[in-house]
């Protein structure tokens, strides 16, 4: 929103203090994004006149010009412009000025000759883009004053702020001020207006669907002559982002401005039937404005003629053919009151947001339409001196706006509850009764507040509490620490989530953070089921359209980046939720981990060595299903991690289809673990089991193990074959090759055995070595020659 | 035949052999060898030790042992004195060759992985919010209209919900399922799930139908805070941002609240920080709960009150990193992830 000081100081003396103004503004909560200074403050370019024009031999692309200032002496100009006659008035920066671009005026002589200033062009002197020659100046400009002050021109200081939603009455000039005037405790004072009012005109007026309009007023004017508006208005009004139309026109959009009030002007033979605001009916179209055919809907507002046909969509805009134009004479100026709901989604509906709508779908003061009348009258008389207001405003209303101002009980112990400071019926009144609220002490605690019928925002006790915290300060209300009786802390499964991050960057891998929207064709192309996956109804692009049902397609779409940048040693791991399709309207949200890296041909699968970290790091377990390789894995190189039937991820690595179809090279694997399962399981604390002061044994045993016969199985009937004497058994070495057949590998383990509480014999080592070789033997493997 | 060599004499001869021996050994390898034939039960030396039984005369006996003492002494401190003198020139020698270039083995190496910078900045503010007696609350990043709008005082076609552009996920009902446009649903989740008083944060993902830019992305990170007891005034929330800037920021840093709007809270606020420089920097919005809010959460505003804060993460990892865009960190770049060690 943009707020004139020239405006405002019409209200009360702010001064010229505008970093004062601009910290106040921000302080009553209408922070300034921008403070600009707007016109020229050009000094020394005056008004001069062409005496006569001279070639030089010598000089080809300028020529000599002779001007006055004051009709008798001449000086002297050389100029590259050829563009003025004699006699025409031209602008002449005079010796010293400084330009608008920072050039000053120098006594510059070409061939010899001074030159006794500078003939300008209005681009020079930034007042439009025009720089196709000399600035040729109305012929009844007087000779040798300034020129701006010649033209009228006005220069202003513009307060970009940013209003918030509760806030409409300062979007006009007059709640700006009122507030300003207030925190500054400057006086301040609305315009009383007084017109003349002639014998009435009346209007019928008749509000046909009470919903569609709480109050309208008419008032009728004559002898106009519709003509451009003087400059100053003209400025104010581009200053504000408005462009100047007409003087009726201008008028309204001032006001507007101004009060907040928007207001439309009708010419009265398009009306001369009075007006009927309804709701629009079925298949009814209008013509706005602004040429566009509206097909209206049954809850836009209308404001018909007598004749029922549609002159204007009520509080958006005006229709075309009740516009006033070169030849009115006569008008009649609307100003009313509507729901802001029904205009917010009409104006919405139509993609037609005015600067009348915008007004009316925050709140527009539901009494302000007489007096903004009287106020477009005054402007008007200042191009129509003898315009004729045809009596007062005719007023039509009902209860769909307030009818009285709303009262509200303030609780003055309500006042120190939240704002922490105690504060006295009459210091209430000192803080909020400059900006319109009426306080009245009910002597019991309470106070009866009247809120100002340009405040609808305020309704309730809160709402009058805040208007007394702004006006108090928020900075003078103070500051103190609430003691917190509670224990900060993480829970159990915020910080297994913690260990989870710290097992993964320890052992050198890099968090991602993939967008969580996929192409709807990802999650399919990862090889993963996406019958569970949610579309977004409004998506940004087609590309960003379903919620993920894995975090896998994000991780090989960053590791294709990475590739195609030519980074290496790619170790990517995520934790992110998922969004399946759930069983209630809300999707069944899982964090899950996903790790992923591009592992060289014969390297480890360095993903796969993470699960035994978590394992270790997090005390969980699962199942490691070969049988069962998961979808979008290599079906050789892959497990389910389970328990039972519950899956609760997969280890192994990507099907070499779709790193194909990612345009991935390399190998990757990968661990997808629910977060969301195992964070849960906080497990017992460990037990201590003293370490045996006796001697251990070692037993080393080397298996040929067919293909099909897990490490892990065998691992596990090495150790439960030696039963509880084996403190470790390790895998130390995998031998495929020479003397072992293309169907099977060695594996070797070596056994420790020791007992707490003696020397083992050599019976109880052998029998153990026995009864781990007779355990793998059940699997298949035979115990290496 | 020739007389005997004097006792003493021998072992002269002896000590005076075994020292020319003694001093030809150049290592620790070779004195080890010699040593039983200098000193050892076969040695000279021990050899005329056992013949000193012959010796009839007491006093030459005598004096022979004394002699005997003695070269046994100097032959033992010669030998001690080159075996020390080896093994020092020979450690040297070994040091010397095991030299190696430390720096070769520091060029490169393994480093630790990273932490995302989001992760990074929610877990400092988590560990600072933490240590002023807060815990950290969840809720879904999929939410219901309810809880991202009509509990936090928005009812349907509010006009403040135009204030977040919305994204809005397939539903039976039509509207009805968010993508959470701030992190205040989880406000009320906790109100409704954990017993008065609460000091809470909420860290979250959130989304937004904006346009990435350099300074906007549809997906972001927010961090909420919730206060809620008996008698928390307006003041305990400047207090409570300014406690948090000092933690979280430093001691040359304070903050400033100025009014501003929200449904969810009034009186409303955004809050500042202002940098020892003079300079401010817009963090967020807070506020008093509001009481139909307080409501929503089924709490009793006449017996409760508090108040609630928000900002961003992302702009806050942003800052810290003088990050120029911020869409560079969610590229998953290695070669940007890598820079920054958690």
């Amino acid at each position: 929103m943009k707020i004139l000081l020239s405006w405002l100081n019409e209200f009360a003396n702010f001064g010229t203090d505008t970093e004062t103004l601009s910290d106040a503004l921000t302080s009553l909560g209408m922070p300034v994004e921008e403070v600009i200074e707007s016109g020229s403050r050009l000094q020394g370019v005056v008004v001069a006149q062409v005496l006569r024009t001279e070639r030089h031999p010598d000089a080809e692309k300028v020529h000599r010009v002779y001007v006055t200032t004051d009709g008798a002496n001449e000086l002297h100009v050389w100029c590259g412009a050829f563009n003025m006659s004699v006699g025409d008035k031209i602008p002449l920066a005079t010796l010293g000025t400084t330009m608008p671009d920072g050039r000053q005026i120098l006594k510059r002589g070409i061939l010899g000759i001074d030159s006794e200033g500078m003939l300008c062009s209005a681009k020079e002197l930034e007042l439009n883009e025009d720089h196709g020659g000399i600035f040729i100046l109305p012929s009844h400009l007087p000779l040798g004053i300034e020129l701006f002050d010649a033209l009228g021109a006005t220069t202003d200081t513009i307060f970009d702020i940013d209003l918030t939603r509760n806030r409409p009455e300062c979007w006009g000039h007059l709640g700006v001020a009122r507030d300003l005037a207030a925190h500054l405790a400057i006086p301040f004072q609305a315009k009383k207006i007084n017109v003349q009012a002639a014998p009435v005109h009346k209007v019928e007026i008749n509000i046909a669907s009470q919903d569609a309009c709480g109050r309208f007023t008419a008032t009728v004017v004559k002898n106009i002559a519709v003509r451009p508006s003087p400059q100053w208005l003209q400025d104010r009004l581009s200053r504000s982002g408005m462009r100047s139309i007409n003087n009726v026109v201008d008028a309204s959009n001032f006001v507007m401005l101004e009060l907040n009030q928007p207001t439309h002007a009708y010419d009265l033979n398009a009306v001369s039937s009075g007006f009927r605001v309804r709701f629009a009916l079925p298949q009814e179209t209008l013509i706005t404005l602004d040429g566009a055919t509206r097909e209206l809907d049954p809850t836009d507002i209308v404001i018909a003629n007598g004749e029922n046909t549609a002159v204007g969509l009520g509080g958006v805009m005006g229709g075309l053919h009740s516009e006033v134009t070169d030849t009115t004479t006569e008008i009649v100026l609307e100003a009313a009151w509507f729901p802001a709901d029904t205009v917010l989604e009409s104006a919405a509906r139509h993609g037609l947001r005015s600067e009348a709508s915008a007004r009316f779908e925050r709140g527009v003061d539901p009494f302000g339409a007489e007096y903004a009348a009287l106020r477009f009258i005054e402007i008007l008389q200042i191009t129509c001196p003898d315009l004729v207001v045809c009596g007062s405003s005719q007023v039509v209303a009902n209860d769909t706006c307030p009818q009285q101002l709303t009262q509200i009980t303030l609780r003055l112990s309500q006042v120190l509850r939240v704002l922490g400071v105690s504060l006295s019926a009459p210091e209430v009144h000192e803080l909020i009764g400059p900006i319109g609220f009426v306080v009245a002490d009910q002597k019991d605690g309470n106070v009866l507040v009247g809120i100002p019928s340009w405040r609808p925002d305020c309704a309730s006790e809160v709402d009058v509490i805040e208007e007394i915290a702004r006006h108090y300060g928020y900075d003078a209300l103070g500051k103190s620490v609430p003691h917190s009786p509670v224990h900060g802390r993480l829970s159990s499964v915020q910080q297994r989530r913690r260990l989870v991050h710290e097992v993964m960057v320890e052992a050198g891998w890099c968090e991602a953070m993939p967008n969580p929207f996929l192409d709807p064709f990802a999650t399919r192309l990862a090889g993963i089921d996406d019958s569970a996956q949610l579309a977004l109804v409004n998506p940004l692009v087609a590309e960003e359209s379903v919620l993920r049902v894995s975090l896998r397609p994000g991780l090989l779409r960053a590791i294709a980046y990475n590739q195609s940048h030519r980074v290496d040693n790619i170790h990517l791991y995520e934790v992110g939720r998922v969004y399946p399709r759930g069983a209630s309207a809300l999707p069944d949200e899982e964090e899950m981990l996903c790790v992923m890296s591009v592992d060289s041909d014969g390297q480890e699968l360095s993903a796969l060595s993470t699960w035994n970290l978590l394992v270790d790091a997090l005390g969980i377990g699962a199942q490691i299903d070969q049988k069962n390789p998961p979808a979008g894995f290599h079906p050789g190189r892959s497990a389910t991690l389970r328990r039972g039937k519950t899956v609760i991820g997969a280890i192994g690595e990507i099907s070499p289809v779709v790193l194909k179809q990612q345009g991935i090279t390399g190998r990757v694997s990968c661990l997808e673990l629910s977060l969301s399962t195992v964070l849960r399981e906080e497990p017992k604390a460990v037990a201590a089991k003293t370490v045996s002061r006796y001697p251990s044994s070692d037993v080393d045993l080397a298996f040929v193990v067919p293909n099909t016969v897990s490490a892990f199985d065998v691992h596990r009937a090495v150790r439960q074959g030696a039963g509880a004497l084996a403190v470790s058994v390790d895998l130390f070495d995998i031998y495929r090759g020479k003397g072992v057949s293309d169907d099977s590998r060695s594996l070797a383990f070596r056994i420790r055995l020791q007992a707490p509480d003696r020397t083992l014999t050599g019976e109880e080592v052998a029998t153990a070595r026995q009864k781990s070789i007779d355990a793998v033997a059940k699997l298949g493997a035979q115990l290496r020659a | 035949m020739t007389s005997p060599v004097p006792f003493v004499e021998q072992i002269a001869a002896v000590v005076d052999a075994s020292l020319k021996t003694i001093a030809a050994l150049t290592s620790s390898e070779e004195v080890a060898q010699a040593t039983p034939a200098l000193v050892g039960k076969k040695s000279a030396l021990s050899q005329l030790k056992s013949s000193m039984g012959s010796i009839t005369d007491s006093e030459e006996r005598k004096s022979a042992g004394q002699a005997l003492h003695a070269a046994q002494t100097s032959v033992d401190a010669a030998l001690g004195a080159k075996k020390s003198d080896c093994e020092a020139t020979e450690m040297a020698a070994q040091l010397l060759r095991e030299q190696i270039d430390i720096t070769e083995h520091l060029v490169s190496g393994t480093t630790r992985g990273r932490l995302h910078l989001v992760t990074q900045a929610t877990q400092r503010l988590e560990d600072v919010f933490i240590g002023l007696g807060f815990q950290v609350a969840e809720g879904p990043e999929v939410e219901s209209d309810f809880y991202n709008f009509e509990a936090l005082n928005m009812p349907k076609s509010h006009p403040a919900r135009s204030m977040w552009d919305t994204l809005f996920v397939e539903s039976e009902e039509p509207g009805s399922v968010v993508l959470r446009t701030h992190t205040s649903p989880v406000q009320i989740r906790v109100m409704q799930n954990w017993p008065p008083p609460i000091y809470a944060i909420m860290p979250g993902r959130v989304f937004r139908r904006d346009t990435p830019d350099a300074t906007h992305m549809p997906v972001f990170h927010q961090i909420e805070g919730l206060v809620i007891d008996r008698n928390i005034t307006f003041k305990d929330l400047a207090g409570t941002i300014e406690a948090f800037t000092k933690a979280f920021f430093g001691d040359d840093f304070t903050s400033r609240l100025r009014p501003s709007y929200f449904p969810f809270t009034e009186p409303s606020a955004e809050f500042d920080i202002r940098r020892a420089n003079g300079s401010w920097i817009e963090l967020g919005g807070c506020g008093m709960v509001h009481p139909d809010v307080l409501r929503a959460g089924g709490l009793d505003p006449e017996e409760w009150s508090g108040f609630a804060f928000g900002f961003g993460i992302d702009r806050m990892a942003k800052e810290r990193h003088n990050v120029e865009d911020i869409r560079e960190m969610y590229t998953n770049d290695l070669r940007f992830l890598r820079q920054f060690s958690s």
